[in-house]
C-alpha cells in the first residue's frame, strides 16, 4: 500500500456548451476548489494540468496557462496529456509530488471546450498516425468502436438494447439531481429506443456526447491536511495509470486490428480489468469494499462493461446487475450517481478530475438528492486512447 | 478518363482476386505477426528482436463484431458532400490462424442486418475512393456465402 493524500477541495465549473474558453472553465473550477479548501492560491506549491488538444499549443499547454490565468505565483508547474485519463495523470502526477515531499499543497485542473459532432483527428497527412489511419482507411469514428463492443456483448451475453436503454434510464434520472450536469432530465426507454442509430446497435441516447466542463482538486499531504484543520479529510488511495499487457487482445481505439496472441499467451484479464485490479491492490481493497463507482459511459453498453471490469459482478452480468436495481441510487453499489457521461457529456481532460470531485462530495456526505448513503469508499474508471489506464480510489 | 490504382496505405495489402491478401510481417525470433505491419521492431517485450518478415495473412477469418456508420464520418474520411451519405458495415474479423482481429468495411451492398458474430468472411480488394488522378483502393470483407 502507498501512502495516502488528503483531497482539501473540489470543484467544477457546470458542463455544457458555453461558447467560451477552456481557460475560463478551468479557472472557474480552480477557484471553487481553492474556496472549498480554504487555501489562498499563493500558497499552492504546484500546479498540474491536464491538456486539451485544442488551443494550438495542446491546451497552451495547461498547467501554465491556468496559472497564469489565477496569477502567476512561482509555483511549479507540470502538464500532462494521455487522452481521456489525463485527469488521473494530473491526480497521479501531483500525487507523486506530494509523497516525495516536492510539495504539499497541489492543485490539479482540467478543462474543454469541445467541437461540434465526432471527435477527429488532427489534420494533415498521417499515414503512420494509427488514429489518422483509421478515419482515412475506415472512417471508424469512435461510436463505431462502441458499436462493436455493445454487439460483441449481444453476442456473447445475450444482452439486449432494452439493456442497454436502462443505463440510459439510470443515469439521466440521476443527472437530473445534479447542478453540474449538462443533461438534467431524465430519458425514458422509449425515448432511447426512438433515438436515432448512430453506430448500430447502438443510438443517439445511448452515446455519450462532447461537452464544455471543468474541474479541479486541491490535494495535500496528510500532514498539511491536519495542520489545516481538516481532521477527517477525504484521501485518495490508490492512483492506477497501468498500460496494457501484450498481446492486447480487445480491439481498442484508434487500433485498426488487435496484436497476434499466436507467440504469446494472453493474460486471463483485460486490460480494463488490470486496470482496476491495480487499484485495488495498491488500495488494499476490493470490489466488495465499494460504497460506489464511477465509471466511463462513453456509451450505455461500455458502463455494463465496466460493471464486469470492477469485478461488481462476473463476466456478462452486466445486465442482470442493471436489472435488478444494484447499479442504481439505493442500490448495493450505484454506479454513476453523479449522472455520468450520459447526463455530462465528455469534457476530456476534465472528466476524470470531475469523477473524483464526484468521490470527494459523496465521501463526505454533502451530494445533496443524489447522496449515497454512508459512502465510505469509492472508485472511478475509465480507459484513454492508445493505452491509458485510469482508476482512482477514495475513501473516507 | 483514366486513374491510377493506389493503395490507400502502402505495403497493407496486395494482389488481384483471388489472390488478394492482406500483408503483415512476422518476427523471425518469436514467430509474432503483426498487422499493420511492424517493419522496425518485434513490439513482443519477452522477444530479444528478430528480422521483421512479410507475410500474407489468412484469407478467412470469423466476424468477432460489427457494425455501422449511420452518420457521415468526418474528414480525413473522404466522401462526396454531393451525395446522400449511404451508411456502410464495419467489421472486425478473428483471424484464426494468427489469433488477432482485424478491422474492415464490408463489401458495398452488405448491410449489418446481413452479418452474425461467428459468420466465415473472407478478404477482397475494394475501392475506397476516387478522385480526379487516383483510385483508392482497400481491403473489405466480404461473407463466404455472398458473391458480388
Ligand atoms: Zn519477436
Amino acid at each position: 500500500m502507498t501512502d495516502e493524500v488528503a483531497v482539501l477541495g473540489a470543484g467544477m465549473h457546470p458542463w455544457g456548451k458555453w461558447g467560451r474558453s477552456f481557460v475560463e472553465y478551468g479557472t472557474v473550477a480552480a477557484r471553487a476548489a481553492l474556496a472549498d479548501a480554504g487555501i489562498d492560491w499563493r500558497r499552492v506549491g504546484s500546479i498540474v494540468g491536464a491538456d486539451t488538444v485544442r488551443g494550438g499549443y495542446p491546451g497552451y499547454v495547461a498547467g501554465a496557462t491556468f496559472a497564469k490565468a489565477l496569477g502567476w505565483q512561482g509555483a511549479r508547474v507540470a502538464s500532462v496529456y494521455a487522452a481521456c485519463a489525463s485527469g488521473a495523470q494530473a491526480v497521479s502526477t501531483a500525487r507523486a509530488q506530494i509523497l516525495s515531499g516536492l510539495a504539499d499543497v497541489v492543485l490539479v485542473v482540467g478543462a474543454d471546450a469541445a467541437p461540434k459532432g465526432f471527435f477527429r483527428p488532427a489534420g494533415g497527412d498521417r499515414a503512420d498516425d494509427p488514429d489518422w489511419l483509421r478515419f482515412r482507411v475506415l472512417g471508424a469514428t469512435n461510436p463505431t468502436y462502441f458499436g462493436l463492443y455493445a454487439r460483441r456483448r449481444m453476442a456473447v451475453h445475450g444482452d439486449t438494447p432494452e439493456d442497454f436503454a436502462q443505463v440510459k434510464v439510470k443515469n439521466a434520472a440521476m443527472g437530473a439531481l445534479n447542478p453540474n450536469a449538462r443533461y438534467r432530465k431524465r430519458v425514458t426507454a422509449e425515448e432511447v429506443a426512438s433515438s436515432a442509430v448512430v453506430a448500430d446497435p447502438l443510438r443517439l441516447l445511448d452515446i455519450c456526447a462532447t461537452s464544455d466542463g471543468g474541474a479541479a482538486l486541491v490535494l495535500s499531504s496528510m500532514e498539511f491536511a491536519r495542520r489545516h484543520g481538516a481532521a477527517d479529510p477525504v484521501r485518495i488511495r490508490a492512483v492506477s495509470t497501468v498500460t496494457p499487457r501484450y498481446p492486447s487482445t480487445v480491439l481498442d481505439l484508434p487500433d485498426i486490428a488487435t496484436d497476434s496472441a499466436v507467440s504469446v499467451e494472453p493474460a486471463d484479464e483485460t486490460f480494463r480489468a488490470s486496470i482496476a485490479r491495480a487499484a485495488y491492490e495498491e488500495a488494499g481493497i476490493g470490489p466488495r469494499d465499494l460504497s460506489l463507482a464511477e465509471v466511463y459511459d462513453l456509451s450505455t453498453a461500455l458502463e455494463l462493461q465496466w460493471y464486469e471490469d470492477l469485478g461488481l459482478c462476473g463476466e456478462g452480468g452486466g445486465a442482470k446487475l442493471l436489472a435488478e436495481g444494484a447499479t442504481a441510487l439505493g442500490g448495493r453499489i450505484p454506479v454513476n450517481v453523479s449522472g455520468g457521461l450520459s447526463s455530462f457529456g465528455e469534457a476530456v481532460p476534465a472528466q476524470a478530475i470531475a469523477q473524483v470531485c464526484e468521490l470527494t462530495w459523496q465521501l463526505r456526505g454533502t451530494a445533496g438528492d443524489r447522496q449515497v448513503a454512508g459512502a465510505r469508499v469509492g472508485v472511478c474508471a475509465n480507459q484513454g486512447l492508445f493505452g491509458h489506464g485510469s482508476a482512482v480510489i477514495a475513501v473516507r | 478518363m483514366s486513374r491510377t490504382r493506389t493503395p490507400v496505405v502502402t505495403g497493407w495489402f496486395a494482389g488481384e482476386g483471388d489472390d488478394f491478401r492482406l500483408l503483415g510481417t512476422r518476427c523471425s525470433a518469436c514467430a509474432s505477426v503483426f498487422f499493420p505491419r511492424e517493419d522496425a521492431f518485434c513490439r513482443n517485450p519477452g522477444c530479444s528482436g528478430g528480422e521483421l518478415v512479410e507475410v500474407p495473412l489468412s484469407r478467412r477469418g470469423r466476424v468477432w463484431s460489427y457494425t455501422d456508420s449511420r452518420y457521415r464520418p468526418p474528414s480525413p474520411y473522404v466522401s462526396d458532400r454531393e451525395l446522400e451519405w449511404q451508411p456502410y458495415a464495419l467489421i472486425a474479423v478473428e483471424l484464426a490462424a494468427e489469433r488477432l482481429v482485424v478491422l474492415g468495411q464490408a463489401v458495398p451492398g452488405v448491410a449489418v442486418a446481413d452479418l452474425t458474430v461467428g459468420m466465415e468472411v473472407e478478404v477482397v480488394p475494394g475501392v475506397l475512393n476516387e478522385d480526379a488522378e487516383t483510385t483508392w483502393t482497400t481491403w473489405h470483407w466480404r461473407p463466404t456465402g455472398v458473391t458480388v
